[in-house]
């Protein structure tokens, strides 16, 4: 492919479409976006399984904004009872599912939408520490991704609320009371957060307004940062080599092919597949096993009667089993701050991840074994700790007592800071293989 | 293997742990739910057997629901006119069901409110629509819930309404169908003994108490077959769209050397 | 080269079919948003079909009811009424009812299923207003002295004989609307559906 001069390359073969866009491009960026982020954008060749997350991961956000916009049509954010005593807002979401066309697959859309989101996430930021996407020269992209993390946490959280149900309410009630273990300002800070003495009508709808303007607003912002910050610095691969560093007389990088065609029609078999697996929780099991949609949320909220066991949405667990762990008072402080401490570390710790990790190799391709069994641990580590903060206090694992949940989520909190924190001493130590100058190709 | 990992080597690698973890990761909840079973003090559930499609016994199921439930617990969320996917047609509707309206296309809503109610009973009964949604859980389903409560009443003259039962502790509902089922007393081994039969024997009994737990369930998703069926229409359409763009990413991929 | 150019009309056909395929999914999904702003069933239910009893209504006098939140007139005709209706043809718009504004069964000299019962809905065919009772002819009520008795729109004066036809030089376009009915009985009708089967 020949590069022309720029004249040349705007220039319309003279066809209607043409001549729309060169008028366009000569008022809007158009074509020469088209190019950066698409077409001459080059990416890695080696791109494998992992690299589909990113992008499925923007497909669910579409699939979250556009189920949203048409379940805010019917959904009333109302504590009120009506006539037959349930309240306004959980008989919406009856109404949606019972008496608005096809309301049952949008809002099935955006339940599993939901879930969907965190596993690909989930499964994108691990991508990330597999391969060193945060090392430098992508620390602003990993912080971004950071905040996105924060902000879906905030976003499923205040979205919960909204069905009114038990485990919306009193799920509500637990997180909103654990502003209140900070010192001082806890008990006005959680109060103002409720806009009310319990959680009300004034939290129902302020969260609605949350959930459904500010923090899409905000997240959408911040995938466009995360975007642009990698289209700036250029996609990390699985060897975590700069394929800026071989280029052709071009300046185009020999192991970089452009994003359209080739990762486009890849990742077009990407989202069938995802589609499918989405579909099949979707149409053949929309409440996920009871984990997507909580059996208990299927009673209307009753301030009168907590349930016996109240347990997050599952994507929540990890950090909700660090808040549980936390049962000591440290200093002069109860243990109820330290579990907020734990929680809230959990997630802001992994935004030192590019400063703490020391390592000469950025992909666990040419790691040491230390990396590798670490993360390994790590890994389970988090799906264990997720696993127990769905269970209640004092769960014992195979029903054997000395497998006590509680003592194994506080050792694995334990390993979960470790892991991080001494990172800079065992990333340093560990015995990596050298690295290959070209990426790793057939 | 030398410095640089072979490729073949390294797929092999990932491919494994992309398998456990998509498993662990997306279907969690399959697997850890016999592990999420019995904690010791949920009580045994009997199974509840499966009546989706079988019209006649869901449309006897409505019509016990209609008779016995219906004049306490409304099913807010349902319509009447639902009910002619069951294969009832609008006159046998209007006619044999509908006591509380006399408009086809109302919700199947009770004439007490719910503060009446409470100053009744003590607490208002709870509207049923989502019931067999709501009583789920790691023990059984929904159904299985409902199936064995409504066989667990006992003689109880201890409290206000005489009745109580070993699933659902101290209940506020008086057993309704007893007519139907007879009394029953709690041994001292802590099994339910029929003291006094009703018009059913124990079997009929069971049948019926199935078609209401079938209707309940029903009704707390109408939409649930139709919802099944679309989705292999969709799944197959998935599979022909993942054809098509592997081929097509196969074509492209050619030229990447 | 001509190696090359085969490789480029698979692949075209490719691109045409997986962009056939997606294209046709997207539509598909499409439906469903579409159709979620459809009448609900609660509003189905609202707006359902509702009943008038005309047992107790007297000649000359008229039954307003609620559909759909409209007012649906039953007027029950006098004879003297109903003689009004065929004199009027030549100053009329619409005298024979060829704008569809009624049910085909109600494309009659009467525009009714029975030419004693005169059922319309009660909003001017202008701008929406709901036209007044002028039923004594002459000029007893404000009218002309050659009124025959009708309807007047207090709005901008369009006026409307027995049958809801409007008169020729009038603001209202066309007729009254007749919306669809039927009679269960001889005594009930119902408003919002039509003759069994049609």
């Amino acid at each position: 492919m020949a590069t022309n001069s720029n004249f040349e390359k705007y220039k319309s073969g003279g066809t209607l479409l043409g001549n729309v866009l060169e008028w366009v491009d000569a008022r809007f960026p158009a074509t020469s976006m088209w190019k950066a982020h698409l077409s001459e954008y080059y990416a890695p060749k080696n791109f494998n399984f992992w690299y589909y997350f990113g992008s499925l991961a923007l497909l669910v956000l579409v699939i979250q904004v556009v189920t949203g916009i048409f379940l805010a049509m019917n959904y009333k954010p109302d504590a009120s009872l009506n006539a037959a005593g349930l309240p306004f807002a959980f008989a919406s979401v009856s109404y949606i599912m019972n008496d608005v066309d096809w309301g049952w697959l949008i809002r099935y859309m955006h339940s599993t939408g939901a879930s969907a989101f965190f596993i690909v996430v989930y499964l994108h930021m691990f991508r990330g520490m597999l391969y060193g996407s945060y090392r430098k020269p992508r620390e602003l992209i990993w912080i971004f991704g950071v905040l996105i993390f924060l902000c879906l946490m905030a976003e499923a959280f205040m979205g919960y609320l909204l069905p009114w149900g038990q485990m919306s309410y009193w799920g509500a009630q637990v997180i909103v009371n654990l502003f209140s273990a900070i010192p001082l300002i806890g008990d006005p800070l959680s109060l103002w957060i409720r806009g009310d003495f319990v959680i009300g009508d004034a939290t129902l709808n302020r969260f609605f307004a949350f959930h459904v303007v500010a923090v899409p607003l905000a997240l959408i912002g911040l995938v466009a940062a995360h975007v642009l910050a990698l289209h700036e610095v250029g996609s990390n691969n699985p060897d975590g080599i700069e394929i800026k560093k071989v280029m052709n007389e071009k300046g185009i990088p020999l192991d970089g092919i452009p994003f359209h065609p080739y990762y486009t029609v890849k990742d077009i078999v990407g989202v069938a597949v995802f589609l499918a697996l989405f579909s099949i929780i979707v149409f053949f099991m929309p409440e996920g096993g009871g984990y997507f949609l909580e059996y208990n949320n299927f009673f209307p909220a009753d301030p009168m009667k907590t349930p016996e066991h109240i347990a997050p949405v599952w994507y929540f667990t990890p950090f909700y089993s660090m808040l549980r762990a936390m049962v000591w008072n440290f200093f002069w402080l109860e243990a109820k701050f330290w579990g907020v401490v734990a929680m809230g570390g959990g997630v802001a710790i992994l935004a030192f991840l590019p400063w703490l990790d020391r390592s000469p190799a950025k992909s666990i391709r040419y790691r040491g074994p230390i990396y590798k069994t670490l993360l390994g641990i790590f890994v389970f580590s988090f799906l264990v700790l997720g696993f127990l903060g769905t269970k209640a206090p004092g769960y014992l694992v195979f029903g054997q007592a000395w497998l006590n949940g509680d003592v194994i989520a506080q050792a694995l909190t334990v390993y979960y800071f470790l892991f991080f924190l001494t990172m800079p001493w065992w990333s340093k130590m560990d015995k990596c293989k050298p690295v290959p100058e070209r990426v790793t190709w057939k | 293997m030398q410095t640089c990992t072979g490729k073949g080597d390294l797929e092999m690698k990932i491919m494994d742990k992309l398998k456990t973890l998509l498993a662990a990761v997306l279907f969690a909840p399959a697997l850890v739910f016999p592990a999420a079973a019995p904690a010791s003090e949920e009580a045994h559930l009997d199974r509840a057997p499966d009546l989706s499609g079988d019209k006649a016994a869901l449309q006897n199921g409505a019509r016990l629901f209609v008779n016995y439930c219906l004049s306490c617990h409304g099913a807010s969320a349902l319509r009447y006119t639902t009910l002619q996917e069951l294969g009832l047609t609008e006159a046998q509707i209007t006619e044999n069901l509908m006591f509380t309206t006399d408009k086809i296309r109302d919700p199947m809503t009770i004439a007490m409110t719910p503060a009446d109610a409470k100053k009744w009973f003590g607490v208002a009964p709870p509207d049923l629509s989502l019931v067999a949604r709501a009583r789920a859980s790691a023990g059984g389903s929904g159904a299985d819930w409902l199936y064995t409560y409504l066989r667990s009443f006992y003689r109880d003259e201890t409290r206000p309404t005489g009745w109580n039962n070993t699933l659902f502790a101290n209940v506020g509902m008086p057993h309704i169908l007893f007519d139907l089922q007879g009394e029953q007393v709690l041994g001292a081994d802590g099994k339910l003994q029929l003291s006094a039969p009703g018009k059913l024997s124990a079997q009929d009994y069971d049948k019926q108490v199935a078609d209401l737990v079938g209707f309940l369930t029903w009704m707390s998703e109408p939409q649930a077959e139709f919802r099944k069926r679309l989705g292999v229409g969709v799944l197959i359409f998935l599979a022909l769209l993942f054809g098509f763009a592997y081929a097509l990413k196969k074509e492209y991929w050619k030229d990447v050397h | 080269m001509s190696d090359q150019k085969k490789m480029d009309c698979g692949r075209r056909r490719l691109i045409v079919a997986t962009a056939a395929v997606g294209g046709a999914g997207v539509a598909a999904t499409a439906v469903p948003f579409v159709a979620s702003m459809l009448p609900s069933e609660r509003a189905k239910a609202a707006g359902a079909p509702v009943e008038a009893d005309i047992s107790k209504l007297e000649p000359g006098q008229m039954l307003v009811v609620e559909w759909r939140g409209k007012p649906v007139w039953i007027l029950r005709r006098t004879p003297e009424m109903l003689e009004t209706l065929p004199q009027l043809d030549g100053e009329l718009a619409d005298p024979k009812s060829e704008k569809e504004q009624q049910p085909e069964y109600c494309a009659n000299a009467t525009r009714a299923l029975n030419p004693e019962f005169f059922v319309a809905i009660g909003i001017c065919t202008h701008l929406g207003c709901s036209p007044s009772s002028k039923f004594k002819p002459g000029a007893s009520e404000g009218m002309s002295a050659d009124w025959k008795g009708g309807f007047l729109c207090p709005c901008h004066g369009s006026t409307f004989d027995f049958a809801g036809r409007v008169f020729k030089e009038k603001p209202a376009p066309t007729n009254l609307e007749i919306p669809p009915h039927r009679y269960l009985s001889d005594t009930r009708i119902l408003i919002g559906e039509n003759t069994q089967g049609a």
